[in-house]
């Protein structure tokens, strides 16, 4: 067995052809998650783009992109001529608010249930209107300058 | 700046035209796919790109205005032409020497590293070595004369799954190492989505679609509803109907921000669903932004 050894970063990105999620968002999505799961924390350094590259074959473009988007949400800043770092955590945000989001869910749960969805039709409802709302708020946050000041010097992460 | 830049170019073999008043401009920092089915004028593009063909109409230029086959042109340039060619008897030493002799620049210690790094005996005679080697090789060779734009015809058409990725791996850094612009013709489209930004879609010697990818993404929609309202929406250009006896999707250039019909669901797209409905329909042509006045008739429904 060859184990894949990381290049020093925190976490590795991986790629679900299958999911239908576009590309950016998918690193986007991960390292989100990485986040809530304290496997990233603030001052930890992103995977480098030519890293990312090398090991998804994917356009560097995107792997840019994801950075861009990762900085608008404030979760990160490029330091110019080393890199991306975490700037923000979400499970600290997360932590109190948590347990209500997911007594609320739970309570949709029960109404989709009694309403005759199965497990799959609630995922497959969840996931649609979870990509239409990230759809949505990428296309605003594109269309739209900046709102937030989270992005300052935050140009050309690599 | 532009990469390449055509202008109503074409060509003719005897009475065939292989590529007919082609009009496109690729710009820099980007991986343009260039799509299309067999016989399109993907490798004939190319060829008069880099100037291995006289086009029989029209200009094309290279590198923001060098004349295509030009020795400035050529200079920046590096082709790697469909099925990786390398002299089977040669050795990979043996190349790299016969590359450096024939081009004015060629950077020797890069390709002794790449090779190094890839794990590509030097004395090994290239026929020997595996088919993903084989087209490291002779990316390399082409990466080594350090240029500005990287034309592959067909890369990675032959290649397994795993020399594929490392194949495509090796482009993609050269991309971040070098800033190389990279213009590529393929018909494997489910892998196009990860690696081309800027799409060129050719049909029947034809453009028909030329953009960003995340433009095309973005003024395109899925729609699905009842078969029974289908030939109702007209709303914006639909570019492919696919219908069966209760449900009906439409392709359709729409953006978020077109109003959905009542009853209907708007699903983003893929590149792939959307280039192969606009291959299935090359009557349809699209440019990304608002569309200009082109409002198709609902194109060929299939049952």
């Amino acid at each position: 067995m060859t184990i894949d050894k990381g290049n020093g970063a925190p976490i590795e990105f991986r790629l679900d052809a299958a999911s239908g999620v576009p590309t950016y968002l998918q690193l986007v999505h991960q390292v989100e998650h990485a986040l809530r799961l304290g496997y990233l924390k603030p001052g930890d350094q992103l995977p480098k783009v030519r890293d990312v590259v090398a090991s998804l074959a994917i356009n560097p473009n995107t792997v840019l992109k994801a950075y861009k988007e990762l900085e608008v949400k404030g979760l990160a800043a490029g330091r110019p001529g080393q890199g991306t770092f975490v700037q923000a955590t979400l499970s600290q945000v997360a932590l109190p608010e948590l347990t209500v989001l997911r007594r609320s869910l739970s309570g949709w749960l029960a109404t989709a249930d009694g309403a005759g969805l199965d497990e799959n039709g609630i995922i497959a409802l969840f996931t649609s209107a979870l990509r239409d709302f990230y759809e949505r708020r990428r296309e605003s946050s594109t269309r739209g300058p900046a709102s937030d000041g989270a992005s300052d010097g935050a140009e050309g992460a690599a | 700046m532009n990469m390449i830049e055509a202008s109503g170019l074409g060509k003719r073999y005897g009475s065939t035209w292989a590529l007919r008043e082609c009009t496109l401009a690729i710009p820099a920092g980007h991986v343009t796919a260039l799509v299309g089915p067999n016989g399109a004028g993907k490798t004939t593009l190319l060829n008069l790109a880099v100037g291995l063909a006289e086009p029989s109409a029209g200009q094309v230029s290279v590198l923001g205005g060098r004349p295509a086959g030009s020795p400035a042109a050529l200079d920046g340039i590096a082709f790697v032409a469909q099925d990786m060619p390398v002299y089977k008897n040669l050795s990979a030493a043996d190349l790299l020497h016969l590359t450096r002799n024939l081009n004015r620049r060629f950077d020797r210690p890069y390709a002794e590293a790449r090779l190094a790094d890839l794990g590509i005996p030097l004395k090994r005679k290239a026929g020997r070595l595996s088919g993903g080697q084989q087209a490291q090789l002779a990316l390399t060779l082409a990466l080594a004369r350090r240029p500005r734009l990287l034309v592959l015809d067909e890369p990675v058409a032959m290649l397994d799954p795993v020399a594929r990725h490392d194949f495509m791996a090796l482009v993609l850094t050269a991309m971040v190492d070098d800033g190389v612009s990279v213009v590529l013709s393929s018909h494997v489209l489910a892998e196009l989505e990860r690696v081309a930004d800027y799409l060129v879609l050719l049909s029947h010697g034809r453009v028909q679609m030329t953009g960003e990818v995340e433009d095309l993404l973005a003024t395109h929609r899925m729609l699905t509803g009842p078969a029974a309202e289908a030939d109702r929406y007209t709303e914006r250009p639909v570019v492919h109907a696919g219908r069966a006896e209760a449900q009906a999707h439409l392709l359709v250039r729409a953006g978020v921000d077109d109003p959905v019909p009542p009853g209907w669901e708007a699903h983003p797209v893929s590149l792939e669903e959307l280039a192969l409905a606009y291959l299935r329909e090359p009557g349809a042509g699209a440019r990304p932004g608002p569309a200009r006045g082109r409002h198709a008739q609902p194109t060929g429904v299939t049952k």
